[in-house]
């Protein structure tokens, strides 16, 4: 087992990772940049460095100094948390040409799920479903029409360097297609420096269903059942919740099924996610696989009651996995609090925050790196809290998501908390009616103001 | 002393209403002051390792919260310990600009780059620091004199942690 792992990152994750190293007796060094320097995650490690100045570019993402940081500390591996480094190949060989443990993906691996064309290749190979599509990049026009008349309208135009919806463009017939073939191409280009689009049936008003996987260093997968993260805004997730309201046993069996099959395609090391989309008709499709731990995996930990962090460290230091599937038991919902401001477009909100107040209670978990004083640097992503409940149902872990929200106390900044609390009160929330498009429908803004 | 106890003693001292504590024994000084109603002020020396973070001018932090720096390892005999806050005022504090360890010298039995009394340029290498088996030379980017060398030679030092003092006049 490690003797002390090196934190490449910051925020509650940083706490998170510290907290199952402290329960395995595995010491931990935290780094940190100028302006983290009061941050959480500093005070809680055993040891903690200063990696560089505030910009994410000159410290947590420039890995000479994350190397440096656990050369000098003599850690012997490293965790990536989220984001950052964490889906960085090139960051992954360096650990391995280092001696240091990554504990993450191999650097093959992380290649194949990223490019996100070739991904889909594999998992076609492997037997996984996949959405509808061109094979590989499209290489002109006419192939992208004739492509679009076979699988047939809407489609939808996708950057294959692409994320955060940059380079996406939805056609619903030819003439959309011809305006996009260029326009979709530029944004890429400008965006990812790379302009190869490949293109996909667009599936109308799609649930996001995941499947949090296993897979050991002995070539054995499992998966740990669905995450429904279907409440986003524009792609980016607010709100997760397990079992799926939508999910029925047939098809966790076959999409547990496929993301396993997915795992073993590629001798996933790790824990890692497999995200499809689901259509009205409960057909499943493979959209992305994520070679990480995720922000959401805390709702899996309360509904099968593992620490998955410590799977990840366990997994990375060679022992075995089981090999057995696990079923939710009770319900998990978590609503992600960021300091943005809902009432301005969800504008970033940084600063001090004067009053913090959690709320507690039976069912109540909160992952959070923030605290009354603490300043919210303005360098970083806004997420400041990640308030989960857990329930026996879905109506209860509902209401006390309501209960959790009414007592959260953050003030000094703007946060989601209000948006949160008027989600939870919606009918088609509570219905469980939710699909990808229920944002963009919802006049929120007009619910605050009231 | 470790970072924890250092912790509890700047507690205690600050309870207790007593104005200065110094305590001093063959490995390492520490020297706590307190000025009526503010937080305590700290200085502590362990001049052989190079996890210090910047010395505060101002009084430090308040008790409960730990400075953010790596737990010391056992302090050696120290000799060149801070001098009063009055005199450093003026001089200029030459800072790490990475991490990674520090080396005075281009190779072990060659002179060191400077010394205490030389007087330096913008461009002349003063130390190199070392990452990832990269050995990059750094230059300083003031003039003046070195006054002290604040960190030891093939010791880890973090970013911005000092490295040198210098007199600009």
């Amino acid at each position: 087992m490690f003797k002390k792992i090196l934190i490449a990152n910051r925020g509650e994750i940083a706490l998170r990772v510290i907290r199952t190293c402290r329960e395995m007796g595995i010491k931990t060094v935290a780094v940190y940049s100028k302006a983290d320097a009061d941050s959480l995650h500093v005070r809680f490690a055993d040891e903690a460095v200063c990696i560089g100045p505030n910009a994410s570019a000159d410290s947590y993402l420039k890995i000479p100094n994350i190397i440096a940081a656990a050369e000098i500390t003599n850690a012997d591996a490293i965790h990536p948390g989220y984001g950052f480094l964490s889906e960085n190949s090139k960051f992954s060989k360096i650990c391995q040409e280092n001696g240091i443990k990554f504990i993450g993906a191999l650097p093959e691996q992380i290649d194949g799920m990223g490019d996100k064309a070739s991904a889909k290749k594999t998992m076609r190979e492997a037997g996984v479903p996949c959405i509808p599509g061109s094979e590989g990049i499209l290489g002109s026009l006419d192939e992208a029409i004739s492509v679009a008349k076979e699988i047939g309208y809407p489609v939808i135009m996708k950057a294959t360097a692409g994320g955060g919806g940059k380079g996406m463009r939805r056609c619903d017939n030819e003439k959309e297609l011809r305006t996009a073939w260029d326009s979709a191409r530029k944004e890429a280009k400008a965006a990812f420096g790379n302009d190869g689009m490949y293109m996909e049936k667009f599936i109308v008003e799609p649930r996001h269903i995941e499947i949090q996987i296993a897979g050991d260093q002995h070539g054995k997968a499992c998966h740990l059942s669905e995450r429904d993260c279907s409440v986003q805004r524009r792609h980016q997730k607010l709100v997760e919740e397990t079992p799926s309201p939508f999910m029925t046993k047939e098809l966790r069996k076959k999409m547990g099924d496929a993301a396993i099959k997915a795992t073993k395609a590629v001798k996933y090391e790790g824990v890692g996610t497999v995200e499809f989309l689901v259509d009205k008709d409960r057909n499943f499709y493979f959209m992305e696989m994520n070679t990480r731990i995720q922000v959401e995996h805390t709702i899996t930990e309360e509904v099968i009651n593992y620490d998955l962090i410590k799977e990840q460290i366990k997994i990375a230091a060679g022992i075995p996995i089981s090999g057995k599937n696990y079923e939710p038991v009770g319900h998990a919902i978590q609503c992600r609090i960021n300091a943005e401001d809902p009432l301005n477009d969800f504008r970033p909100s940084p600063g001090k925050i004067t009053e913090y107040h959690e709320p507690g209670g039976h069912g109540i978990r909160i992952d959070t790196h923030v605290y009354a004083g603490y300043v919210i640097p303005p360098f970083y992503d806004s997420m400041i809290s990640k308030l989960i409940t857990v329930a026996q149902t879905r109506e209860e872990a509902i209401t006390k998501m309501e209960r959790a929200l009414s007592e959260y106390i953050i003030e000094g900044v703007k946060t989601t908390i209000p948006f949160h609390e008027k989600l939870m009160k919606h009918p088609q929330f509570r219905d469980g009616k939710i699909t990808t498009k229920f944002l963009e429908e919802w006049d929120y803004k007009k619910e605050l103001e009231s | 002393m470790d970072l924890s106890q250092i912790q509890s003693l700047i507690k205690f001292v600050s309870k207790s209403g007593v104005n200065e504590v110094e305590l001093e024994t063959k490995d390492f000084k520490i020297n706590i002051k307190t000025t009526k109603g503010a937080d305590p002020a700290t200085q502590v020396v362990m001049p052989a390792q190079g996890y210090l973070p910047p010395q505060p001018a101002a009084p430090a932090p308040a008790p409960a919260a730990p400075a953010p720096a790596p737990a010391p390892e056992a302090a050696k005999g120290g000799d060149d310990k801070k001098g009063s806050d009055a005199d450093d005022s003026k001089y200029i504090t030459i800072k790490s600009p990475m991490i990674g360890t520090f080396y005075r010298s281009s190779s072990p039995d060659a002179d060191a780059f400077v010394s205490v009394g030389d007087e330096i340029a913008p461009g002349k290498v003063i130390c190199i620091i070392e990452a990832m088996k990269l050995f990059n030379e750094i230059e300083a980017e003031v003039s003046g004199k070195i006054v002290k060398v604040l960190a030891d030679d093939a010791s880890p030092v973090e970013y911005d942690q000092p490295l040198f003092l210098v007199d600009p006049s």
